[in-house]
Formats: C-alpha cells, sequence, structure tokens
C-alpha cells in the first residue's frame, strides 16, 4: 500500500543509518523504501517534516536526493504454509528466490515474497459455513511436507460468522473463508514481528523440553516455554549446541536464527538438516525447520530484526498448538546491531557503548517465550522455548548483553574454554551453570523415566563438587599423595565426565541421547564408585580395582546403536561385579 | 546498486583534519563515492565518502594529508564506487594496497572492475567447505586441518615467526588432486624487513609467479590499509570465481588494520568500544573473513589465512578476540614453544580447526584420522597439565600414567610440531603421531579401539619385515 508519489528525500546516508525530508506525515516504525533501488527501510525517528531511518539493506552507492516511498505499515512477516524448511533473510525474503533475482551475491533492492506465490497447498476445511469464528480458531488444515498439519487460523482481532469456506487446491494469496461482514480470510496472515502475538493465558513451565543432550537434560533441564543463555568465548561450541539441539530436541517447529554468525555455517546446516532425520518423526529435519539467516557480513539493520521475525514465527506455530523452539545464535550479535544503530544516532550510551535500553529490550525479547494455552477453538495449547547463544567478549561474562539475558532468563548453560581445550564437550561448567527450573523438572523426570531421577541428580552433582575439591587439593599435593578413596571418587568423576556429561555430536550414536539412555549411563556411574566405595572398605586397595575395563564397557555402551543397548548394559553391570578380584560375588551393584 | 552519477567538481573544503576532509553540500554526492582532492601543484589525492549528508559530507582520504590547505583544493565527485582492477595477468605483479604498480611496471589494465567492498556471498549460494589442503605443517594438516574455503587465522605475539609460517605455507600447500593454485599475499602495514624476508622466500621458491602482491607497508598512508585486503579479496574472488583457481590469502596483519580502523573512527569523534576501538569492529572485520568460500556449481575457492599480533600475547584482546568469533577456528601461536627452537612454534591446545571433520577422514585423509588426532591431543593435554603441576609437587608426586603423559608431551613438542623448513606429507604427520603413539601403553589409550591398535601393529609388523 503504497501512497501518493511524495517529495520526501534523502538528505543524508551514513552507514546502516539514512535521514529524509518531506516525512512529517510518517509514523515510528513505519516500513519506506529509499533510494532509485527501493530499499528497505525503517523509521526510528520524527523530529518535524526529517525522519531517521534504519536501512535493512547495504547503502553504498546511495545518493542525496534520491527518493524515499512510505510504505504505511510495519515490519512484518507473512505466516502461512509453505514457511517450514525455508530460508529466510532478516526481513522475510526467501535467499533461494534472491539467488535467482542477484545471482551468488546478494546485491541491494531484490524483492521477493516469503512464502513462494506459485505454490499449491491443499487446503482441508474443519468449520462449515454459518459457524461463528472467533480469532485464534482453527478454520481449516494443509499438510504439508513430512506429514506436518498446518493448521490455518483465524488472524488475531477477526470474528464472524462464516459466509463461505473454499477447500482445494489454493495458492497463498488466495481466500479460504469469507465472514458474513464481507471481510475474507486467506491461508496466510500478516503480523508486525515488533509486537508479540496474543493467546489466552500464559501457563506455567511444567513439562521439561528435552534436549537429547545428558548434561542438559539431567543437570540442568529447561521447560518447554522456558529460556535459556548460553554464553561462551569463541571455540567453547555454541554453535555446535545450538545445532544439535535443533537436529534432536524434542519440538514440533524449529526456528534458527543464524544472527551475525558465519555463511559456511549456514551452508553446513543447510546440508546437514536437509540430510539428517528427526529422531521421533523420521521426517527431514530441515521440514520442521525454518532458518532466519543474516551472516555477519549482511546488512547491521537486519540483524536486529532478524530475531524478532524468528520469534514471531515461532509464536504463529505456537499458536496452532504446537512446541515451538527458537535458537538464537547469537544475541550479542543482535545487541551489536543496537549499539551500532544507536551509536550512529548519537545517543546516551550506557555501559560498554550499548544503548542504555539493550537491558529493557533483551527482557522484552525474552519474555516472547512461554506456554500458553491459545487463542480459539478447539482449546489447545503450546509453547516457544529459546535456546540462545551469547558471544561474551573476551570470555568475560560480567559484560552488559550476558548480564543482560541472564537477569531475565530461567537458565545458564556456562562454556568454559578450559573444558573446550581438554575437548570436554559439550563444554559446560557444571559449577556455575544453574536451571531455575531444575526442581519441577525433576519431578517431571522421576515420574516418567525413573522414580529414582532428581536422586541421582543429586548424587551425581555431590559427586562433581567433591572431586573439583579434591583436585584443588590433588594440585598441591600430587594424585598420588590422596587417600585411596579419594582417588576413587576422582576416577568416579572422571567416568562421569567422560559418559554422562561428555557427548560426542558428530557420533551417529551418541549424538542424541534419549532420556532413558541418560539415565542408565548415569546410573551405572554411580553403581561404579558404590561397589568401588565397598570394595575399598572390605581391604581392598585402589590399585586393586579393575576400573579401565569398566571405564571402556560404559564408554561402548554410550556409543552403542540402539539395538546393542542391552547387551552392552549387561557387559557394564559384569564388569562393575568383577571390579575386585578379592570381592566376593556380591559385591557389585548395590546402591 | 542505483546507476551512479556522473562527475562532479567543487572548489574548496569546509575543514580538514587528520585523514578526513568535510565537504560542504556536496550534490548527490553518494554513499561510498569515490573522490578526488587536488590542491595546486600537487598530485591528487583519492578518498572515499563515508558520510553523505545535505549539510556536510566526509570524505576519508587515502593518502597523506601533509601540508593540505582545504580552502584552495578542488574535489572531484567521480560518480563511482570504489574498484578494483582484476585479471588474470595480475599473477606475478606487485601492487600497492590502493592498486598502484609497486614493481616498477605500468599500471595493469585487467580484465574487469570488481567493487571493493564486494557484497555478501548468498548463503544459500555456499557450498559447505570439504576439501583438504596439505599444508605441509604437521600441527595443521594432523590436529587443526585446513579445508578449502576456511577462514583460519595465526595468532601471534611480538617477534614470533608468523610470517615464516605463512611463507612456508605458501610455498609449501597443495591442492588434493593438483588442481590450478594462486596466492594472493596482502601485506597491510608490514616492516620493511618483513616485507622483504616474504619476498625473498616468495621469489626463491618460485612461488612469485603464480601469485598476486598488494603491499602496504609500514610507511604508507595508515587509511591505504582499510583498502589494500579489500583490493586482495577483490582480486582473490575474481581469481576463484572466474577462472576457476584455488586462492589462498594472506592477510598480514590484521592488528594494523584495526588500528587503522581506530584510528579513522577517533578523528570521526564516534562512541569508541573496548580499548577504543569502534563498536563495529566486529562487522566490519566480518566483511573481510566472510569473503572466503566455496560457491555452488564454480570450480574455485577463497581460502584465507589472516595473521595478527595479539599486543602483549593477550588472546583475549578486542582484535583476536573478535576474529576468532568470526573465523573457523585459529593457529596460535606459542613463545614458549619459540624459545626453545620448534618451528613452527605451534600450541595445539588453543589452536583449532573448526571445519577439520569435514576435510578429513575416509577418501579424504584417513579414515582414522579423527581418532589419532584426538588420542595425541588426549595425552598431549594431559602431559601439559602434569608439566603444570610438577612445578608444585614435583616429578614424584605424579601418577604414572601422569609421568608417561608427561614424557610424550616432550616428544610430542620435539617429533610431530617441530619440523623445520620441512615438509611433510599428511602420511607422514600421521607416521610421525603414529610413533609417538606407539610407545604408550594400551591403558593409556582411552580413544582408540582394539581393532584399530591391531591394524596398527600389523602395519608395523610388515614395515619391520620389509626393513629385515
Amino acid at each position: 500500500m503504497s501512497s501518493a508519489p511524495s517529495s520526501a528525500k534523502l538528505t543524508r546516508v551514513v552507514g546502516a543509518l539514512a535521514e529524509a525530508s518531506g516525512m512529517r506525515a510518517a509514523t515510528l516504525n513505519e516500513l519506506v523504501r529509499i533510494g532509485d533501488a527501493g530499499l528497505l527501510a525503517e523509521v526510528l525517528r520524527i523530529t518535524g517534516d526529517r525522519a531517521t531511518l534504519q536501512v535493512f539493506e547495504e547503502t553504498m552507492g546511495v545518493s542525496l536526493e534520491e527518493p524515499v516511498v512510505r510504505e504505511g505499515s510495519p515490519l512484518a512477516v507473512e505466516l502461512g504454509p509453505g514457511l517450514l524448511g525455508s530460508v529466510i533473510d532478516g526481513i522475510g525474503r526467501p535467499l533461494g528466490d534472491l539467488a535467482t533475482l542477484t545471482g551468488d551475491f546478494l546485491l541491494p533492492g531484490a524483492n521477493a515474497p516469503t512464502i513462494d506465490r506459485a505454490r499449491r497447498f491443499t487446503f482441508v476445511p474443519v468449520v462449515a459455513r454459518g459457524a461463528q469464528v472467533q480469532q485464534g480458531d482453527v478454520l481449516g488444515t494443509v499438510l504439508e511436507r513430512g506429514g506436518f498439519e498446518h493448521r490455518v487460523l483465524v488472524p488475531p482481532g477477526r470474528q464472524g460468522i462464516i459466509a463461505g469456506v473454499f477447500g482445494g487446491e489454493r495458492g497463498i494469496e488466495d481466500v479460504v473463508a469469507r465472514l458474513a461482514d464481507g471481510t475474507t480470510l486467506g491461508l496466510s496472515q500478516r503480523w508486525s514481528v515488533r509486537r508479540p502475538r496474543p493467546s489466552a493465558a500464559r501457563l506455567d513451565a511444567s513439562r521439561p523440553f528435552l534436549t537429547g543432550q545428558r548434561i542438559f537434560d539431567f543437570l540442568f533441564p529447561i521447560a518447554e516455554g522456558g529460556t535459556v543463555a548460553v554464553p561462551g568465548g569463541f571455540g567453547t561450541g555454541k554453535t555446535v549446541i545450538e545445532q544439535s539441539l535443533a537436529k534432536y530436541a524434542e519440538a514440533d517447529v524449529v526456528v534458527y536464527i543464524g544472527c551475525g554468525e558465519r555463511g559456511n555455517e549456514m551452508a553446513e546446516v543447510l546440508h546437514e538438516f536437509a540430510r539428517l532425520k528427526d529422531p521421533r518423526h523420521g521426517r527431514a529435519v530441515l521440514d520442521r525447520t525454518v532458518l532466519v539467516v543474516n551472516t555477519s557480513n549482511m546488512p547491521v539493520a537486519a540483524r536486529e530484526s532478524s530475531v524478532y521475525l524468528g520469534l514471531t514465527i515461532a509464536e504463529y506455530f505456537r499458536d496452532q498448538g504446537y512446541r515451538a523452539a527458537v535458537m538464537a545464535d547469537s544475541l550479542s550479535r543482535w545487541a551489536e546491531a543496537l549499539r551500532e544503530i544507536g551509536s550512529r544516532l548519537q545517543e546516551m550510551p550506557g555501559e560498554e557503548g550499548y544503548p542504555t535500553y539493550l537491558a529493557s529490550r533483551a527482557a522484552k525479547l525474552h519474555e516472547r517465550a512461554g506456554r500458553v494455552t491459545c487463542l480459539g477453538a478447539p482449546k489447545r495449547e503450546g509453547s516457544v522455548t529459546l535456546i540462545s547463544a551469547v558471544s561474551p567478549p573476551g570470555g568475560d561474562f560480567s559484560e552488559p548483553v550476558t548480564q543482560s539475558c541472564l537477569r531475565v532468563a530461567g537458565a545458564l548453560w556456562a562454556l568454559d574454554p578450559e573444558l573446550a581445550h581438554q575437548r570436554q564437550f559439550p563444554a559446560v561448567d557444571w559449577h556455575t551453570s544453574y536451571s531455575l527450573y531444575s526442581d519441577d523438572m525433576g519431578r517431571a523426570f522421576d515420574a516418567t523415566v525413573d522414580p529414582d531421577w532428581s536422586k541421582a541428580r543429586g548424587a551425581v552433582l555431590d559427586l562433581l563438587q567433591r572431586d573439583a575439591e579434591l583436585r584443588e587439593v590433588a594440585s598441591v599435593v600430587g594424585p598420588e599423595a590422596l587417600e585411596d578413596k579419594d582417588r576413587l571418587l576422582l576416577q568416579a568423576a572422571a567416568i562421569v565426565r567422560e559418559v554422562v556429561l561428555g557427548q560426542s555430536a558428530f557420533d551417529p550414536n551418541d549424538a542424541y541421547s534419549p532420556p532413558a539412555k541418560t539415565y542408565r549411563l548415569a546410573r551405572a556411574s554411580l553403581d561404579l564408585f558404590e561397589a568401588g566405595k565397598v570394595a575399598l572398605g572390605r581391604g581392598a586397595t585402589f590399585a586393586e580395582l579393575e576400573l579401565a575395563p569398566v571405564r571402556r564397557a560404559l564408554a561402548t555402551l554410550r556409543d552403542a546403536p540402539a539395538g546393542d543397548v542391552e547387551v552392552k548394559a549387561a557387559e557394564v553391570k559384569a564388569r562393575i561385579a568383577s571390579l575386585w578380584r578379592g570381592a566376593r560375588s556380591e559385591a557389585g551393584g548395590t546402591s | 546498486m542505483s546507476p551512479m552519477r556522473v562527475a562532479r567538481t567543487y572548489r574548496g573544503a569546509r575543514a580538514a583534519a587528520g585523514p578526513l576532509v568535510y565537504l560542504n553540500g556536496a550534490q548527490r554526492a553518494a554513499l561510498g563515492e569515490w573522490v578526488t582532492i587536488t590542491a595546486p601543484g600537487q598530485a591528487p589525492l583519492r578518498g572515499q565518502i563515508i558520510d553523505a549528508g545535505e549539510q556536510l559530507s566526509v570524505v576519508q582520504v587515502l593518502e597523506d594529508t601533509l601540508g593540505l590547505a582545504p580552502a584552495g583544493v578542488e574535489i572531484a565527485l567521480t560518480g563511482e564506487l570504489a574498484n578494483a582492477v582484476v585479471g588474470k595477468e595480475l599473477l606475478g605483479r606487485a601492487l600497492s594496497g590502493a592498486g598502484d604498480p609497486r614493481d616498477g611496471l605500468p599500471p595493469p589494465i585487467g580484465e574487469a572492475l570488481r567493487p571493493l567492498w564486494g557484497a555478501p556471498l548468498n548463503p544459500t549460494r555456499r557450498l559447505p567447505p570439504s576439501d583438504f589442503i596439505e599444508t605441509g605443517i604437521s600441527a595443521i594438516d594432523g590436529m587443526n586441518t585446513l579445508v578449502r574455503g576456511q577462514k583460519l587465522p595465526v595468532f601471534s605475539g611480538p617477534g614470533l615467526p608468523a610470517l615464516e609460517l605463512a611463507a612456508t605455507i605458501v610455498e609449501n600447500a597443495r591442492a588434493p588432486r593438483g588442481e590450478p593454485f594462486a596466492v594472493v599475499f596482502c601485506g597491510i602495514g608490514i616492516t620493511e624487513r618483513e616485507t622483504r624476508t616474504f619476498l625473498d622466500r616468495f621469489a626463491a621458491s618460485g612461488a612469485l609467479e603464480r601469485s598476486v602482491l598488494y603491499l602496504n607497508q609500514a610507511q604508507d598512508p595508515t587509511i591505504e590499509r582499510l583498502l589494500a585486503p579489500r583490493q586482495a579479496l577483490a582480486c582473490a574472488e575474481h581469481l576463484a570465481f572466474v577462472h576457476g583457481l584455488h586462492v589462498l590469502v594472506v592477510l598480514a596483519d590484521i592488528t594494523h588494520y584495526c588500528e587503522a580502523l581506530r584510528e579513522v573512527a577517533a578523528a570521526r569523534e564516534e562512541v569508541p568500544g573496548r580499548r577504543g576501538y569502534p563498536g563495529y569492529m566486529y562487522t566490519d572485520l566480518a566483511s573481510l573473513f566472510e569473503r572466503a568460500g566455496v560457491v555452488k556449481d564454480k570450480p574455485g575457492s577463497v581460502t584465507q589465512l589472516p595473521i595478527l599480533t595479539m599486543p602483549d600475547d593477550d588472546i583475549t584482546h578486542p582484535i583476536p578476540d573478535l576474529t576468532g568469533y568470526i573465523t573457523e577456528g585459529q593457529v596460535v601461536l606459542s613463545r614458549e614453544l619459540h624459545r626453545r627452537g620448534i618451528f613452527p612454534p605451534i600450541d595445539v591446545l588453543p589452536s583449532l580447526s573448526r571445519l577439520m571433520n569435514a576435510g578429513i577422514g575416509k577418501d579424504r585423509t584417513v579414515p582414522e584420522h579423527r581418532k589419532w588426532a584426538d588420542q595425541l591431543y588426549a595425552i598431549y593435554a594431559r602431559g601439559r597439565e602434569a608439566r603444570m603441576m610438577v612445578a608444585i609437587v614435583g616429578e614424584a608426586g605424579l601418577s604414572p600414567a601422569d609421568r608417561r603423559a608427561l614424557e610424550l608431551t616432550e616428544s610430542f613438542e620435539r617429533e610431530l610440531v617441530h619440523q623445520g623448513p620441512k615438509r611433510r606429507t599428511i602420511q607422514e604427520t600421521l607416521e610421525a603421531g603414529w610413533r609417538l603413539i606407539d610407545r604408550v601403553p594400551r591403558e593409556d589409550l582411552l580413544k582408540l579401539s582394539d581393532e584399530l591398535l591391531a591394524t596398527r601393529q600389523a602395519q608395523r609388523d610388515e614395515a619391520q619385515h620389509k626393513g629385515a
């Protein structure tokens, strides 16, 4: 809805910022097209007839006096079938279509709708003529690739009596229902990215968000609809964690936001996700994924918007009654985009040059996660879980972005370069990480996996704590000077680190660990520790304990294909039973 | 990109300060527009508009502004963006950071002009890097494998032989199947001595004829440092994606580049970020480093080997820190190893190649490469920890396994990392590693399977048999 030809013209261009005159009628956050090429920009400030704009595309070569055209609406994203499996940039343009338009390199001014206009979807209505519909009601469904049922909803703010409903082959812009007042409803709807989508009620976090990663599910679990910050210096494995979760976490839909990260990584994600199967549904991981991509060399303003765009898409799937997960990699780049734009606006800087509204923006962003009762009928629940990587400069967590996220996130998975150097992956520091959801989630795991889950978790945490204390002592007196029971503890902790906390993202059998396997490995490691203590109590010396074979058996169990698990578990048990040759047969396996 | 305007000429600038010249209301000035500033009786200075404004535009001048009188100059806005002359004929040439000849030959005509500020590669058009590059350096090929299309920086410290390492790699690097290969070397603010060392090695090894050199030396204008790597990368992209060459780009030294960036930011009175570097340094560095990669349906590739000096060996300094967040790993040089005469003095513990897994294994190097590297890494890490412990508790306080690891650590540094100027094939590297592993008792080899060790034993027996 571009307005009448205006006299608006550019009066300044610097970096991602532009200024224009003749903008008296503009509104804040309104979209405009600038220059002869029609680059997309957003109004940030209005003073008299002057407006300050942030430009979502590269501004090199844009001249003063080029025209500015108002679009009349804020930045919005098209939501509908066809989103799953797509790769879009920070303002919602599909990158594949942009390549068709401008070739291998991204050039400004290209334009393509988020969802392919040529695609046809089979719409199956579930409402009939004469039905009264409210906002959020399911109008009908579309079956997407991989068997995903896409629910077409009455957009927020709309209601009325169905005057006509049109099933069958539909394009994304086609009308699928008409209300008595003449309003038409389509397969898709648009929503302004900076505004959270409404829901009927917010629910508490009571169900675990299964990540398939042992250290998270067992030690620092998060809830469906929860938020977690994952800070870590470079090389600590943030991206590998985000990717592992995107592949294996129990979510119906994953929105992966590559915010200011590497181009090769995005190519890798695309390649991998198309090839990999979701372990639970057997469909390609890409078929449940929407990729929002703004690599570090793409325009900085679109980096700021990419996070909101991704969250809006996740909320849309939440509103259909699905469990959506958002992987934001990384929020530091989002914050830096705020800083860059704020500094060009000559705003008064806060800490480390970041704008003073960094904390409040970060809080608002996190609050878009949550588990809700969706609007409309039939009654359903949905969730948005937010896993955000943070890249603190120098790995120092006291910096403003990490701190702003920690104040609002429900959990911290702190990555440690020391562990990464030891190649202990995921390099999650178990001493500083925490989860505010752990008690609730513990109860849930006790009920669904094993009644002993929480107790075992407590025992492992205790073991790791004592391990840290003992290692400090050992670094002064040497490990040889420790008592046998302490040396046993150090070994048991090393085994827990290796087979429970350590997990290879690249081993096809170990990349995803179901909770039952996680529990089994933790339990077996604790059993070994107990058996060792019993043996020492009966007169064994540490040197007599045959720990190495148990350790190898545990590692084999960890890496065993699903079919071999029982055999390998029996082997572990047998090895624990023969831990000490001097032991009577019942020495092992007691707990 | 909008069509550019015609050239316009103005007389007199409003102000000049350091590398910046301020213009009154230059009509239709475009961001990034190329400008020449001529003072009577002097050679014209080149510059670029970095802030286009109705009242005031800012020009960043590439050349030295010494003696410039703003009121008297003539300013020509060319109507064009900054471009680089590119072409295959540039191979064998030495040019300045601005693209002027440095070898006494006439300016290159080239085949095409390519925008200096290259557009970002569409991520959906990228091919995930997966081809092994044999650098001839064991600590890289074996432990931190370089892959085509990767950007792998060398983190060095003052006085460490980073340039020698780069020169060695350039001399030795081989494409796996002998595909056409070229080098683009970009010196950024490097000294005369460094330049000479590098050029002499280049000339001696015959690498010069397959190379393009862009040289901005310490005495050259600072702002030219911002241009030099972009000249180099534009040229590399052309050679790779138009001519299908596999191009290795060496950028030395990124620290000088960042300092030039800071100088301009300070001149513009921008709000400084950490240690005075501008807040957009991450984005700016990314606009260089992200110009590495492989493109679908195109035969060539751009691989980057940037070199940076960590001030005071501090890896948390903003320059190595931001670089590490953008690049796909890092090769870290160690002062301690250098002091002990080990070349190349690569510390493999903090070093990392993120793309290693994609470049090694079956059909690339050998199937057991990953396990081999993991095992050596694990023992070396353990030995390094033991080395620290020895200082406190003495060797007697170590467990027998720690003592064995300590011994192996010594050998690892002397036999695997140290190789002097000699080139090692990947087979020689792997064998050197196996010879270390052979000395370790089974119980310490937690990362290797019985089958793998049996295969190794069979190989040794066979070799012994042949030898006998």
